[in-house]
């Protein structure tokens, strides 16, 4: 007997799963950079229009071919077409990467988490040196913040060749992400389904308390002001294009095979046109919220450390020159400074070197993106709010909830064609299959949590998913349109939703994304081609901060090997199944 | 307090200031009274000092913050630490949550599969058994003689409300 497929209870927990996928920390800690380095306002140009040309389509795309087939990636891209098969194992393969390296994400945030429930906040205070005269010399150097970062949490090594030892705190803390992720996937779609009510508005709940919060913070104006303003000149420049496109591409998940999966537990009547409309929607809109949120806590950032400075350089000079208090203030301070420079130039010459120049722009200008932006950045903003331990937890709740949304995404892309495929379906409940999936997976993370982890981290975030995802899509969009064929595709959605799809789905589909998927697939080619050596950024302990290095010859052989993995499953798949028929081609003669 | 701790009998008129300026800075000697007009070591006097820190900061409801000795730094008192760490605690909990919740599904699960095996091998002995015994209508097709004919009891009595012809 046929066991009928699990669906979602109803087209919400669909619709709740993709946003809770698509809406991950990329909205969070990418956006808000981009937006900086492109233009500030006028950034959202592109970005809107990347999204009519190549978001909406593609993700109506693999929506319709997943609730059409009902299967997930391998099965529905066999069904298309038999040669087909490599492009969803190369899904699998690429999802498999991206969940070995993001779950350490979630461990993260539970560490900081965890240590959020104390007074005064871990990373507030530098802790006090062996002789207990004054702070960590490596403390000192850099800012509190960035110190729990390197040191306590990840404990750094200076380069990628001194690997060190696991670090056990890191590794329970990667160890309960894995089990909390066990427990939503543990049953399917029944599970997955209450889970992600959760994860898709707990996020937006925090959002909105931030968003109250932040604009109430003293500063948080200046940062408005500094991001809003358009900076249209940048739109002449192409960077600032691919970066649209780019953002876009990979903000909404697609190509790893959990849209697909997600669609297939559909009922085969749901409007997947409309969902796709609204999910690509809510997640630039969301793109957009989080970027106010983090401009508004940047200005707020960018103001105190602004008024500190100040308040060190008036201390500086009133110990130095034995001034009354209260004689130097910030309004008055430019002037008293040509005032000490006229009377005592030798003093004054000696003491400018310690003399900062504390610009509020400086410290606006300091663009920063991905962790950095969200470990570091944002608990120096927590540990000088009023009540911090309140605002910490909110935030890591926060991204937990993103982190394991995407996950729960992953996991689905990985589960659901193992689950499709009768030889191990057959002989392994679900909840084996999932458990061996979490192990494995686990197991291979704890590479991420040695000393040298976060630098194997930043290997797999830039090479293991972009150059194979774009291939992924454009041979979808390719075999979709033009071997599947689209008058069949038009049929298919007819019978599905009851009406076509019009003139602008399918120009968009048959011309526009595969020629943007193209240029942007030749310029990350040209780009890597270019750049010659890739390096990356260490840390260096004896200065207190990061310093480019060299990839050494064996992590460019693993960046090769990760993006090999994927894309050549491509023409192997291919390859196989060609084999395969001449095989049984020549066979069939012979039996009759 | 400098006269009480170093324990010599210095009188207050044994420190002298000099180079007060505006900031509220100034620098001081202590001598000694038993020997003329001879200063008492620096040394002595930052022990002292080191000593009576915390007296001479309530005196004057200053903190080592708001009133430095030069060349003197102070001990910074290191924050209290409890013997488990704060985020094992928490740590400790949700895992324990979650490993329940865990516990619970899959028991759930097994549960629920054993329900649906019972189910299933019920439904396959019936079918079994109905292979054997055709059934009609309740009865065994044995106990119809179908080649007779039962005579319903029900018509049977109604014969005489026919007209007769």
């Amino acid at each position: 007997m046929e066991k009928s497929r699990p669906l979602w209870d109803n087209p919400l927990q669909f619709i709740f799963a993709c946003i809770s996928y698509a809406v991950g920390l990329g909205n969070v800690w990418r956006f808000p950079y981009l937006c900086q380095m492109y233009g500030g306002g006028g950034f959202l140009i592109p970005y809107f229009i990347m999204l009519i040309a190549e978001g909406m389509p593609l993700l109506y795309l693999e929506l319709a071919v997943g609730q059409r087939m009902r299967q997930g990636s391998i099965g529905a891209w066999k069904i298309i077409s038999p040669y087909l098969c490599g492009v969803g194992v190369a899904s699998v393969i690429v999802s498999f990467f991206l969940s070995m390296y993001y779950n350490v994400i979630n461990a993260w945030a539970f560490w900081y988490l965890f240590h959020s429930f104390q007074e005064p906040l871990p990373w507030a205070t530098c802790p006090l040196n062996s002789n207990r005269t004054g702070y960590e010399e490596e403390c000192e150097k850099t800012s509190t913040t960035q110190y729990f970062w390197y040191r306590q949490t990840l404990n750094i090594s200076p380069s990628l060749e001194a690997s060190g030892s696991v670090q056990w705190e890191q590794a329970l803390c990667l160890t309960l992400a894995w089990l909390v992720v066990y427990l939503c996937i543990l049953r399917g779609t029944e599970s997955t389904g209450k889970v992600v009510y959760v994860t898709a508005s707990l996020p937006y709940c925090v959002l909105i308390i931030y968003l109250i919060r932040g604009l109430t913070l003293h500063g948080a104006v200046n940062g408005l002001v500094y991001m809003f303003t358009p900076k249209l000149e940048q739109l002449s420049n192409p960077k600032t294009w691919i970066s649209a496109a780019t953002q876009i591409f990979f903000s909404l998940g697609l190509g790893f095979g959990s849209l697909i999966a997600f669609a297939s537990y559909n009922e085969p009547s749901n409007n997947c046109e409309r969902h796709a409309i609204i999910v690509s929607l809510i997640n630039s809109t969301t793109s957009i919220f989080a970027s106010i949120v983090t401009f508004s806590i940047y200005g707020f950032k960018a103001t105190f450390n602004y008024e500190s400075c100040i308040s060190k350089v008036i201390l500086l000079l009133m110990n130095a020159f034995d001034l009354e208090e209260g004689s130097l203030t910030a309004d008055n301070l430019s002037e008293m400074k040509d005032y000490l420079m006229a009377t005592h130039p030798q003093e004054y010459a000696q003491l400018s070197p310690q003399l900062k120049n504390c610009s509020l722009e400086a410290e606006l200008d300091t663009a920063v993106q991905g962790t950095g932006l969200a470990f570091i950045i944002y608990s120096e903003a927590i540990k000088n709010m009023e009540v911090p331990q309140l605002y910490s937890v909110l935030y890591f709740v926060m991204l937990l909830m993103l982190g394991i949304g995407s996950m729960l995404g992953n996991t689905a892309a990985i589960l659901t064609p193992l689950t499709d495929s009768r030889v191990i379906a057959a002989r392994f409940p679900k909840e084996v299959i999932s458990g061996v999936v979490c192990l494995i997976n686990c197991v291979i993370g704890l590479i991420f949590t040695m000393e040298a982890g976060n630098y194997w981290f930043d290997i797999f975030n830039d090479y293991a998913a972009t150059l194979s995802l774009l291939l992924i899509v454009l041979v979808e969009t390719i075999a979709v349109c033009y071997i599947y064929g689209i008058r069949r595709f038009e049929k298919d959605l007819h019978t599905m939703i009851g009406r076509k799809p019009n003139w602008y789905w399918k120009v968009m589909w048959a011309f526009a994304s595969p020629l943007l998927i193209i240029s942007l697939f030749i310029f990350y080619l040209t780009d890597y081609i270019l750049t010659g050596t890739l390096q990356y950024q260490a840390w260096d302990a004896t200065q207190g901060q990061l310093v480019t290095k060299d990839y050494p010859g064996y992590a460019l052989a693993v960046i090769g090997l990760l993006v090999a993995a994927s894309t050549m499953c491509i023409p192997l798949g291919a390859l196989v199944t060609f084999i395969r028929k001449r095989l049984k081609r020549e066979s069939v003669p012979t039996v009759a | 307090f400098i006269a009480f701790s170093t324990n010599k009998g210095i009188l207050i008129s044994n420190v002298l200031l000099c180079n007060v300026t505006d900031r509220v800075s100034f620098w001081f000697v202590v001598t000694d009274s038993s020997k003329n007009v001879t200063t008492i070591p620096g040394s002595e006097v930052e022990a002292a000092i080191r000593l009576n820190r915390n007296r001479i900061n309530s005196a004057f409801l200053l903190s080592d913050k708001t009133l430095q000795f030069l060349k003197i730094t102070s001990t910074l008192s290191p924050p209290v630490e409890p013997s488990t760490p704060v985020w094992l605690i928490v740590f400790g909990v949700v895992l324990c949550l979650i490993v329940a919740g865990i516990v619970f599904l899959v028991v759930a699960g097994i549960q629920q599969r054993k329900k649906n095996k019972e189910s299933t091998e019920r439904e396959n002995l019936e079918e079994k058994g109905e292979v054997t015994v055709t059934v009609e209508n309740g009865i065994p097709c044995e106990a119809l003689d179908l080649k007779a004919g039962h005579i319903n009891g029900v018509f049977a009595a109604d014969d005489e409300r026919f007209t007769s012809l």
